[in-house]
C-alpha cells in the first residue's frame, strides 16, 4: 500500500492503495465516483475510459501510480462543467441501457479537443474502442457532430 | 420529471401521507388503493399516486433496461390525466406481489399496460374534475383538465390537481373511467423525452455496480467451468494472502473470495489454487452437440399440421427443394456484467440487482436461505443491459450465499470472463426444410423440423405437454406464407450448458431459417424474393405492408451501388411485423453492411423515437450474431473469455439504419425484439445476391474469408 496523491476532476485526493491498482478501481472503490464503469478488465470495451491530461484512456489497464502527477477527469467531472456533449447526447436521445455512456462521452471529449469538427471516419476511428451492446452507435455519430457544431458556435 | 430506485420505506412514507392513491390491476381495473386488500381477485400491476405538491408518481413493476419503459409507462398514465408532464416521477418498485408479475421481457410491457396504466390515469382524472368542480360550484361539463390542473372553461377559474388531492380521495373511483380519443393524444405518439437519459449522461444513474451500502465488501466467485460440475478442492492461502483479501469460502456455486475491494477480490482469485470435478457434461464439444441436435427423435405429436398430407402435396409438386439451416450458441453480453450487492443478517435478506424478474429472484433467494418470501427485499437498479439474461435468478442467489457467508453486505462482480462463460446461452438450432413448388411457382408445401432445446424443459423442467407447442417452435409454427399442406415439427435434444432466453428467443433462429429458405424457393421459382412472398402470403397479411415499405424505400428492383446488393427479410413476432432490406458487399470473404432499410408494423407506436432505438438496437444486435457471434464448448467449458473472442459490432461496422414505421391506430406490438429476426436472413440473401453463395450457417462465413 501507499499514499498517492490524484488530481481527480480539480480536486486533490489521497487514496492509501497498492500502486498497481488499476485506475478504475481507485475511483469506482476508493473514491466512490461510479460513473466510470467496468466492461471487460482488457482495454477491449472502453467502458472505463477517462481523461488523463485530455487524453482518453482506459482506465482498468492504467496502473494508479501512472496518473499521478496527471489531470483525471472522469464523467463526474465533465458532468460539473455543462459539458455540449451531454446536452448533445440528450437531445439526440442516445443511450439506451446507458452503461457504456460515460466511455462513449469521455472518448468523444478527447476526440473534440482534438479534432473540433470531426467527419464520420474520424469519429469511427476515435470511437471504435468503446463497445455498445444497445446499438447506439448511429446516434453517438449525430450528437458529436451536434456538439462540435455546437462549440463551433459559441466560439 | 424524473426517474429513480425508490425503497419500501419511501413507499410507506408516501402512502402514509395525504394525497390521492390509485391501484390499477392488469385487466384494467382502477380501485383506490385502500380497497385493494379487500377487494378479491384483484391483481394491482402498477400505482398512483397524486400528491397535494401536485407531484404524480407511478409505481412500476418493470425494469429499465434500456428500451424506455420508465418513460412509456409514464406517458400512458400522463396523457389521459392530462398531468403536468414536468411533474410526473416514475419509481421503480422493489419486489412485491403488489406490482404483479414484475417479469420485464417478451416484449410484453407496453402492450400489457396500454389499457390499464390509461384508465389509472383517467380514473384520476375524472374524480379531480368532479372535486374540482365541486369545489368552484359548478357542473363537471363546465370543466375540463388539462396542465395537471381543472379549469372552468367559461371563467378560466382553475385549481391545480395537487390543491384537489385531498378531496379526489374522498371520491369513489369510477369503475370503467373513459379513455381519450386518440385524435387527441398529447403524449402518445409523440418523441416525448426520455426521463432516464439525463442522470445517464451524467454518470449519475445507479446500475447494480453502482450500489454502495455501508460497510459493504466486495467478492468474486470461482465456479466450475462446466455446468453441473463441482469444487473438487482449494489452497485458499495464496488467495488469502493477497492484501485485501478477508476470506475464502465455498458456497453452493463454488469458492467466493471477500475482500475489501473489487480489485483485491479479482487479484484474489487469480491467487487461489483450486480444481473442479467435470461432471457428467466434461467430454462436451461443438461435434457432440451437433450430434445432438441432428440425432434427437422427432416427437410424432407435431407443433402445427394442417392442410392435408405434406408428403403427398410433396410427392405432387412440380418442384422440390430441401435445407439445411445450423445456428450456433451465443451469449449476451450485456455491457454491465453480471453482479449483485446482498446483505443477509438477522433472518433477513436484502439485495440490489439488476433484475428483469425481481419477484423469481426474491423466490430463488428465500428458497436457498430456508427465508420465509417476505423476509427478502430486492430492489431493483438500473441494468446495463438485460437482452433476457437478467431474468435468471442465479447471481441474486449467488450474491445472498456469499453475502451470509462473508456476515456482511457483499456485492459480488462478474468479470466479463465469469459473464461470458456462465451465461444461460441462446441455444443452437438445426432446421430441416422443406418446401414444393407448383409449376407456376407457387408454394404448395411447407416443411419444418426444428431441431433445438427447449429452454423451458431444461429450466422448469417442463416437457412438452400432448398437444401443445414446445417453446423451440416460436416463430416458426405460426409459418406466415401460404401453402395447401403445412408441416411444422420439433425434436427437442437436451444439451447440458445452460440455456435461456436470448433477444427475440426462437424466433431469432427460427426466422434465419425460414428466411432465407424462401429466398431459396424465389431463386427456385425464378421470381423475384420480394414478389414470391407476396404472392405466397395471405391478402391480410400485416407482412404484405412492411414489405412493400421497406422495398420501396430501399429502391427494391433498381440496380444498386456497384459491387452492392440487397436482400430482404421479414417477419412477424410479439405482435408488430417488420421488414428489413439489407445492402451489402463481399470483398475476400469479409461483408460490409452498408444499410439497412426497416419497416415496422407495430400498430400504435407510443413514441416513435423509442421505436426507432430498439430497431436500430436490435439490428446490431443482430448484426453482431450474423456476423460473427458464435459461442464454442470444448470440454464441457465455454471457450471464449472477453469481446476479443466474442467480439460485438463496432462503431466503424454499424450501416445506416433507417426506420420507417406504418401509420397505424391498431393496438400496440411489442418493439424490444421483432426487429431482429430479419437481419441475419435479410444480410445472408443479400451475400447471395451479391456472391450467389448460399450461406446456410451462423455465423455468416463467405468463402474466400483469410484465416
Amino acid at each position: 500500500m501507499a499514499s498517492l496523491t490524484l488530481l481527480v476532476n480539480d480536486q486533490k485526493r489521497t487514496v492509501d492503495v497498492a500502486p498497481e491498482t488499476p485506475l478504475l478501481w481507485v475511483l469506482r472503490d476508493t473514491l466512490g465516483l461510479t460513473g466510470t464503469k467496468f466492461g471487460c478488465g482488457m482495454s477491449l470495451c472502453g467502458a472505463c475510459t477517462v481523461l488523463l491530461d485530455g487524453d482518453a484512456v482506459r482506465s482498468c489497464q492504467t496502473p494508479v501510480k501512472d496518473a499521478v502527477g496527471h489531470r483525471i477527469t472522469t464523467i463526474e467531472g465533465l458532468a460539473a462543467g455543462g459539458s455540449p456533449l451531454q446536452a448533445a447526447w440528450v437531445e439526440e436521445e442516445v443511450p439506451q441501457c446507458g452503461y457504456c455512456q460515460s466511455g462513449q462521452i469521455m472518448s468523444a471529449a478527447a476526440l473534440l479537443t482534438r479534432t473540433p469538427d470531426p467527419t464520420d471516419a474520424q469519429i469511427d476511428a476515435a470511437m471504435d474502442g468503446v463497445l455498445c451492446r444497445c446499438g447506439t452507435y448511429q446516434r453517438i455519430r449525430r450528437a458529436i457532430h451536434r456538439a462540435a457544431r455546437a462549440k463551433g458556435g459559441a466560439r | 420529471m424524473s426517474a429513480g430506485a425508490l425503497g419500501r420505506r419511501d413507499f410507506l412514507k408516501l402512502s402514509a401521507g395525504a394525497g390521492l392513491w390509485l391501484a390499477v390491476s392488469g385487466p384494467g381495473r382502477v380501485l383506490a388503493a385502500g380497497q385493494v386488500a379487500a377487494a378479491e381477485g384483484f391483481r394491482p400491476s402498477a400505482w398512483l399516486h397524486l400528491a397535494p405538491d401536485g407531484t404524480t408518481t407511478i409505481f412500476l413493476g418493470r425494469s429499465e433496461m434500456g428500451q424506455g419503459t420508465y418513460t412509456g409507462m409514464a406517458v400512458l398514465v400522463a396523457e389521459e390525466l392530462e398531468a403536468d408532464w414536468t411533474k410526473v416521477k416514475v419509481v421503480q418498485g422493489d419486489a412485491d406481489p403488489k406490482y404483479g408479475e414484475m417479469v420485464t421481457g417478451g416484449s410484453r410491457s407496453v402492450r400489457s399496460e396500454f389499457i390499464p396504466l390509461r384508465k389509472a390515469g383517467a380514473a384520476a382524472r375524472e374524480v379531480l374534475l368532479k372535486a374540482g368542480a365541486r369545489r368552484l360550484g359548478v357542473p363537471v361539463r363546465a370543466c375540463r383538465a388539462e396542465g395537471g390542473a381543472v379549469v372552468h372553461a367559461a371563467s378560466g377559474r382553475r385549481l391545480g390537481y395537487g390543491e384537489l388531492a385531498a378531496d379526489a380521495a374522498t371520491l369513489p373511483v369510477p369503475a370503467n373511467p373513459r379513455l381519450k380519443d386518440p385524435r387527441r393524444f398529447k403524449l402518445i405518439g409523440k418523441r416525448v423525452p426520455r426521463l432516464d437519459t439525463p442522470p445517464k449522461v451524467r454518470g449519475e444513474a445507479v446500475f447494480g455496480l453502482d450500489v454502495r451500502v455501508s460497510g459493504m465488501l466486495h467478492a468474486t466467485v470461482a465456479r466450475p467451468p462446466v455446468r453441473g460440475g463441482k469444487v473438487k478442492g482449494f489452497d485458499a492461502a495464496a488467495a488469502a494472502n493477497v492484501p485485501g483479501v478477508r476470506k475464502v469460502v465455498e458456497v453452493p456455486s463454488g469458492i467466493a473470495v471477500i475482500a475489501d475491494s473489487t480489485w483485491a477480490a479479482i487479484q484474489g482469485r487469480e491467487a487461489l489454487k483450486a480444481t473442479f470435478e467435470p461432471g457428467p457434461n466434461g467430454a462436451l464439444d461443438g461435434a457432440a452437440i451437433a450430434r445432438l441436435l441432428a440425432e434427437a427423435k422427432v416427437d410424432p405429436v407435431p407443433s402445427r399440421s394442417e392442410g392435408g398430407d405434406v408428403e403427398q402435396a410433396l410427392a405432387g409438386a412440380a418442384q422440390r427443394v430441401q435445407a439445411v439451416y445450423e445456428l450456433p450458441l451465443l451469449a449476451h453480453a450485456t455491457m454491465e456484467p453480471m453482479n449483485c450487492t446482498a446483505h443477509v443478517a438477522l433472518g433477513k435478506a436484502e439485495l440490489w440487482a439488476p433484475t428483469q424478474a425481481p419477484l423469481w429472484a426474491r423466490a430463488e433467494v428465500a428458497k436457498a436461505l430456508g427465508l420465509a418470501e417476505a423476509a427478502v427485499t430486492v430492489h431493483v437498479t438500473f441494468l446495463g443491459g438485460g437482452f433476457g439474461r437478467r431474468a435468471l435468478p442465479d447471481f441474486a442467489v449467488e450474491a445472498a450465499h456469499v453475502s451470509r457467508a462473508a456476515g456482511a453486505p457483499v456485492q459480488v462482480t462478474w468479470t466479463r470472463e465469469d459473464d461470458l462463460r456462465h451465461d444461460f446461452y441462446r441455444p443452437p438450432g438445426r432446421n430441416e426444410l422443406r418446401a414444393g413448388l407448383d409449376a407456376k411457382g407457387r408454394l404448395v408445401a411447407w416443411h419444418h423440423v426444428v431441431r433445438n432445446p427447449s429452454i423451458g424443459q431444461q429450466l422448469f423442467g417442463e416437457a412438452r405437454r400432448r398437444g401443445d407447442r414446445p417453446d423451440t417452435v416460436e416463430g416458426a409454427a405460426d409459418v406466415p406464407y401460404t401453402a395447401r399442406a403445412v408441416r411444422v415439427e420439433h425434436a427437442l435434444p437436451e444439451i447440458g450448458v445452460p440455456l435461456g432466453w436470448w433477444r427475440s428467443v426462437y424466433s431469432s433462429q427460427n426466422a434465419f431459417a425460414e428466411e432465407v429458405f424462401v429466398d431459396e424457393l424465389a431463386r427456385a421459382a425464378g421470381q423475384d424474393p420480394l414478389a414470391f412472398r407476396l404472392a405466397n402470403l395471405p391478402r391480410d397479411s400485416r407482412l404484405r405492408g412492411v414489405l412493400r415499405l421497406a422495398a420501396d424505400r430501399a429502391g427494391w428492383g433498381k440496380a444498386p451501388p456497384a459491387g452492392h446488393a440487397l436482400g430482404l427479410a421479414c417477419h412477424a413476432s410479439f405482435g408488430s411485423y417488420v421488414a428489413q432490406v439489407a445492402e451489402v458487399s463481399v470483398r475476400n470473404g469479409r461483408i460490409t453492411v452498408h444499410r439497412v432499410v426497416c419497416a415496422v408494423d407495430c400498430g400504435t407506436a407510443l413514441n416513435p423515437d423509442s421505436v426507432e432505438a430498439q430497431v436500430e438496437g436490435s439490428v446490431v444486435y443482430g448484426l453482431s450474431a450474423a456476423l460473427r457471434g458464435e459461442i464454442t464448448v470444448k470440454g464441457g467449458a465455454v471457450e471464449q473469455g472477453n469481446f476479443d473472442a466474442y467480439e460485438p459490432l463496432r462503431m466503424s461496422e454499424m450501416p445506416r439504419v433507417e426506420v420507417h414505421l406504418v401509420p397505424s391506430n391498431a393496438e400496440p406490438g411489442g418493439m424490444g425484439e421483432p426487429a431482429l429476426p430479419p437481419i441475419a436472413p435479410a444480410v445472408a440473401n443479400a451475400v447471395f445476391a451479391a456472391t450467389g453463395e448460399r450461406l446456410r450457417r451462423l455465423p455468416l462465413r463467405p468463402a474466400g474469408r483469410a484465416g
